[in-house]
């Protein structure tokens, strides 16, 4: 007989938490995905030159550095020949990969594949699908980027012999946090194309073009942009003008915004990311800003940036919502 | 005869083009229905408005007592859906593709239902391969069987034989055929291939430009097929000359030349028929007769051809 006998207890159904479900499955998916292996590769090779580079500066420096703060977050900040970036540049710019890569094929792969209109015809809502898939997406971001750090720590441990204090690992899981929102931010851009295009190479490739033009020519068109809004004309007035405008142009840019937010939170001493004017820093004292007072540095960036990636998944959200079964 | 799937004045237009017109359904419970049409007919658009996945602009739904719009996750977990072109998660193997789809109806304990519905759909051995493995054929199969895990109540199935082998349509319709007599599921599924449905189908709609021209079992609307119907006469030996002898029988409407040498195309009134027939092999040895609309072919053809004219 066609309908296999099912006995009462075989059939016990439960509120259905569609999301989780969707989650779990995507989970495995991206955890077992090629994908997964060969950026886990690319970052994890990205991450040992840096921190041995910056371990070798830190090392070279060690015995005339008496009294240097907070050395083993130098680990994250500081770099060496022949790694031309210190290791939160690289977070900066090889994360947003890892947040296009879990979204690109989020919802066309799903049309591609024919899923689609069998998986909305399951008794969950709509917008489990999308919110299982971000999250799915972003707790393997965050498991890759956990990894990182306590790679990273190993290492500093092993080869600089200093041990994190309590507040250090602090700034590193806050850190980890803001990071993981950064590539929020991409993975909800690459799945809003991935609502819009029909196609995954499509979709991968206005994100992937969008993070290459802010990351590579952010700043050149910052630049031309702030000349246009506060033209320099030579006097220093001027000058400090077209810096502001410049600073503030570019805090368009999530890369930026991350930027700031991790050097402020990985270097205690660093109190602004503004203008600073010679005067300012005459005669100020070297010290240690505390965590909350760090966070009151970049308060702004991290707020427009936990924004910027609530708009980005709202966006998504809504263009799913409204699409057609089949499109 | 309780109603299970209900439409009443259900209309569904994109950008003013009216893509289901007014449309009316009534089937009962246990009951085989066919919406027969040709592509872009309006079929698909009436299943995903009755599951609610796609807003009606116009017009009352009632699936199992639920109103989709209102219910649309209780209609969900007790219809079972095969889309047309059905796909699956390649990665994964037969039984997780089902195994998935239980969960998301928050069914537990699934693996015996799971193991049953393979074995019925004839995929047991297959079950533990990559889904990306499957034939055409498999798939469809195994939408059939997803469509099952959650028991349902009502069964809907769009376009359930295209793309498969004429043997596995057998089987497939085989499969539909018990699940309404033994299951007593209600059963909706649409399709282009005419001989295929009304095989199955208690009654059918036929559905063209998104308007429903004829509806009731297929023998009746056979029955109520008026105009001539397309036979085949093959006589022993190719004469030119007999197809101007044919055209002058008296109940002839129209002859052509068959593919085969000997064959002649005669249309002619059903009811006419036997005369012709007496006629035709008093003219010469007739070695065989055929009709070629069967049933309803000569209405779904009719109705096709005049909307697609129309369209032309």
């Amino acid at each position: 007989m066609m309908t296999a006998t099912v006995t009462e207890s075989e059939k016990e159904i439960r509120p259905v938490s569609g999301w989780r479900v969707v989650a779990a499955k995507e989970l495995a998916d991206h955890l077992l995905s090629g994908r997964f292996i060969v950026l886990m590769a690319v970052l994890g090779i990205a991450t040992a030159a840096a921190v041995f580079a910056a371990s070798g500066g830190i090392r070279d420096v060690a015995p005339s550095a008496q009294g240097i703060t907070a050395l083993f977050l130098k680990l994250f900040t500081v770099t060496a020949d022949p790694v031309p970036f210190p290791l939160i540049v690289f977070v900066g710019f090889l994360a947003p990969l890892l947040g296009i890569m879990f979204g690109f094929d989020a919802v066309n792969g799903e049309r591609s594949q024919g899923t689609l209109p069998r998986l909305l015809s399951q008794p969950i809502h709509r917008d489990e699908v999308i919110l299982g898939k971000f999250v799915a997406g972003l707790s393997v971001v965050a498991i890759m980027l956990a990894s990182l750090v306590l790679f990273v720590s190993g290492i500093g441990i092993f080869r600089l012999g200093v041990v994190p204090s309590a507040a250090e690992v602090t700034r590193l899981f806050v850190w980890l946090l803001l990071a993981v929102v950064y590539v929020g931010f991409w993975q909800a851009l690459a799945t809003l194309t991935s609502v819009l295009t029909r196609r995954a190479s499509t979709s991968a490739l206005i994100p992937v073009g969008v993070w290459l033009v802010l990351a590579l020519f952010g700043s050149f068109i910052f630049s031309a942009v702030a000349g246009i809004i506060s033209p320099r004309d030579g006097t220093a007035a001027a000058e400090v003008a077209y810096l502001r405008t410049q600073q503030t142009v570019s805090q368009i840019s999530p890369i930026t915004l991350f930027q700031q937010g991790s050097t402020v939170l990985l270097d205690p001493e660093v109190r602004t990311v503004g203008l600073v004017t010679l005067e300012q820093v005459d005669r100020a004292i070297v010290s240690e800003l505390n965590l909350a007072q760090s966070l009151g540095v970049i308060w702004p960036q991290l707020v427009v940036l936990v924004a910027m990636t609530a708009v980005m998944y709202a966006l998504a959200y809504i263009a799913f919502m409204r699409q057609e079964v089949r499109a | 005869m309780t109603t299970t799937i209900k439409s009443k004045g259900l209309t569904k237009a994109y950008d003013g083009h009216k893509v289901v017109d007014n449309l009316n359904l009534d089937i009962a419970a246990g009951e085989i229905f066919g919406l027969l049409g040709p592509n872009g007919a309006g079929k698909t658009t009436t299943i995903l408005m009755l599951l609610g996945l796609v807003e009606p602009t116009s017009g009352d739904i009632e699936v199992l007592g639920l109103d989709p719009r209102r219910n649309p996750l209780e209609v969900k977990r007790r219809v079972g859906f095969l889309p047309d072109a059905v796909g699956f998660y390649d990665t994964m193997t037969g039984r997780e593709n089902l195994r998935f789809t239980a969960r998301l109806n928050g069914i537990e304990d699934a693996e015996d239902r799971i193991e049953a519905l393979l074995d019925e759909v004839g995929l047991a051995d297959a079950a533990d391969q990559p889904v990306g493995e499957y034939s055409r054929g498999m798939k469809q199969r195994l939408g059939l069987a997803d469509a099952l895990v959650k028991d349902p109540g009502v069964l809907i199935l769009d376009e359930p034989t295209t793309a498969i082998d004429p043997e596995g349509v057998a089987e497939i319709l085989g499969m539909i055929r018990r699940l309404a007599t033994e299951g007593g599921v209600t059963i909706l599924l649409s399709s282009h291939l005419l001989h295929q449905v009304q095989a199955v189908c208690d009654r059918v709609a036929i559905f063209v430009n998104g308007k429903v021209v004829a509806q009731g079992p297929p023998h009746e609307l056979a029955a109520q097929q008026r105009g001539p119907t397309r036979v085949e006469f093959r006589f022993d030996a190719d004469d030119e000359a007999l197809g101007e002898r044919l055209q002058a029988l008296e109940p002839v409407d129209s002859v052509t030349r068959g593919r085969i040498p000997g064959a002649w195309i005669v249309g002619v009134e059903p009811a006419r028929l036997p005369e012709t027939v007496r006629l035709a092999s008093a003219e010469a040895p007739l070695i065989g007769v055929r009709r070629l609309d069967d049933d309803l072919d000569a209405i779904y053809r009719r109705y096709f051809e005049s909307s697609e004219e129309k369209t032309a």
